[in-house]
């Protein structure tokens, strides 16, 4: 039998109504505005567009707002927006060597075509708050240096000079690339299938892996060949004009990650590589997938798969902080007639245990309760 | 002429490149002081969708899909019968239909001159100066390693 209970409506549509006001929060102090969220929290509006998986500061602002600030939210409402818009096609693939650079470092070369750029990092800061920026005092132009624009080929192109670094990932000639929107997914899965996924995943997730294999957990030796931030240019072939319409600039992050590598059956002793790329400023996120990139590719590269972040299906499956987040918070909606079920079955095995370990006791029980 | 289709095509790729990369309010502005026409007629949109962007594996290998972003179009058709597209990143119908208007007006060689001087060339001049200050930003971050050397020669 089963019975359907109802209620709650009224529970419900005031329990929203008192969000919208605890999202609003004293009304004395101004409502935050979407451009201000834009230019001031950038890195948290860059992370909701990573993880929502689109490039769109105004909507990844608004999602803030209304989650509050719950980035997990956040993503979950961009997620959600997604799906109501048609898909117009897949742009030509960017070329981050082509970028106009607002950062970029190498841990590997000191001296490399186009230099070490640092651009606005949190890194060499001494961590410490500061009480003039809670004061809102007026902040300077930053310096700057007029120079020629240089080429800055990737780091991966100059080490690829001397052959001991394996090529930019390359699969079949005929492999068309396969699209997690599109088709559930499968494993063992391809190499550009599982970067979709990392680029998509959670950060905490993704550098808790990372910093896993840095521990001894499929260890993997990596160097940073290459961090680069900047914007690229988007290009998508239509069928109404002869060339490849130009779309305007979206900022990513690139990380090349290097590891040294012992050699296999499979492949001779080289450094192999572990790609990153997200949308936005999100360095450690590019960082962290880059890591579990090559972890990844344990069985490509003929190595033991003895950890975590070699297990493909463990660190895929539950990379997406939405699914995530879905499956763990549906356990507070009501459950009522499950666990009536299971209360009656836990009942029944320790009455019968009872019965088994002590028959005594059960007896007086029931003499008493006659 | 060959060559001259070519660099035609050339020309109107960067003049949508240019109208894509800029921000909505700067088109209205100029297409206001330049008292072009806006009359066309709209054959798609203005229209918001998604484009899946690619990236390279390594950077330069097998492409892969990166993630969506939001993306408007439109198409008109001018009284004078070019027609004209738009494609952009972001939400911005208006300024979708006035670039595809723009698209149109740049075909008809009697007007080209006009879109190129008093609409694509001031929004590419301040594209230009944001990039070059960008560039000058960034620069003044450039690492100069010096040696310290130690001990007699």
């Amino acid at each position: 039998m089963y019975v359907a209970v109802k209620g709650g409506e009224a529970a419900i549509r005031n329990a929203h109504g008192l969000l919208a006001d605890r999202r609003r929060g004293e009304r004395s102090v101004p409502a935050l505005r979407l451009d201000q969220i834009v230019e001031q929290l950038a890195l948290g509006v860059d992370r909701v567009m990573s993880e929502g998986s689109l490039y769109d500061r105004e909507l990844a602002a608004l999602a803030i707002v209304q989650a509050r600030g719950d980035m997990i939210e956040a993503i979950f409402l961009v997620r959600a927006y997604r799906t109501t818009l048609p898909r117009f096609g897949y742009t030509r693939p960017i070329d981050t060597a082509n970028m106009l650079v607002e950062r970029r470092v190498s841990a590997t070369y000191k001296d490399l075509p186009g230099g070490q750029l640092l651009g606005p990092t949190f890194d060499y800061t001494h961590r410490l708050l500061d009480p003039e920026l809670a004061a809102g005092a007026d902040v300077a132009e930053p310096l700057r240096r007029e120079t020629e624009p240089q080429a800055m080929p990737r780091v991966s192109a100059i080490l690829a000079r001397e052959g001991l670094i394996e090529p930019d990932g390359e699969m079949p000639q005929d492999h068309v690339p396969g699209d997690i929107t599109r088709e559930p997914m499968e494993f063992p899965m391809a190499r550009d299938i599982r970067l979709q996924a990392l680029s998509r995943g959670d950060e905490g997730f993704l550098l808790a892996l990372g910093y896993s294999t840095q521990r001894g957990y499929a260890r993997n030796h990596p160097f940073v060949g290459e961090i680069r931030i900047g914007e690229v240019e988007l290009e998508l072939d239509v069928p109404e004009l002869p060339f490849a319409v130009p779309l305007g600039t979206v900022r990513v992050t690139e990380c090349q990650m290097v590891n040294q590598f012992k050699g296999s059956a499979k492949a001779p002793p080289q450094f192999t590589r572990g790609y990153g790329l997200v949308f936005g400023q999100s360095e450690r996120k590019a960082m962290a997938m880059a890591l579990c990139d090559r972890a990844l590719r344990a069985t490509e590269l003929g190595e033991d798969v003895v950890a975590a972040a070699q297990d493909e299906e463990f660190v895929i499956s539950h990379s997406d902080n939405v699914q995530a987040t879905g499956f763990v918070e549906h356990l507070k909606l009501p459950h009522y007639v499950d666990f009536q079920a299971e209360l009656d079955l836990v009942r029944r095995m320790r009455a019968e245990y009872d019965a088994r370990e002590n028959p005594t006791k059960v007896e007086e029980k029931r003499e008493a309760a006659e | 002429m060959r060559g001259q289709e070519a660099r035609d095509q050339a020309d109107r790729k960067a003049a949508m490149a240019t109208l894509a990369q800029s921000s909505g309010d700067d088109i209205v502005r100029l297409w206001n002081e330049a008292g072009l026409p806006s009359e066309a007629e709209l054959l798609r949109g203005p229209e918001t969708g998604l484009v899946t962007m690619r990236g390279r594996i390594g950077g330069g290998g097998a492409p892969f899909n990166v993630g969506e972003a939001t993306i408007t179009r439109a198409t008109v058709r001018l009284p004078s019968g070019q027609v004209g597209h738009c494609y952009a990143l972001g939400r911005d119908k208006q300024k979708a239909r006035l670039a595809a208007i723009a698209d149109a007006l740049w075909q008809d060689p009697a007007r080209r001159n006009e879109v190129e001087t008093k609409i694509i060339a001031p929004l590419q001049a301040a594209l230009t100066t944001a990039h070059e200050r960008r560039r000058a930003e960034t620069a003044a971050t450039k690492v100069d390693f010096f040696t310290m050397v130690r001990g007699e020669d």
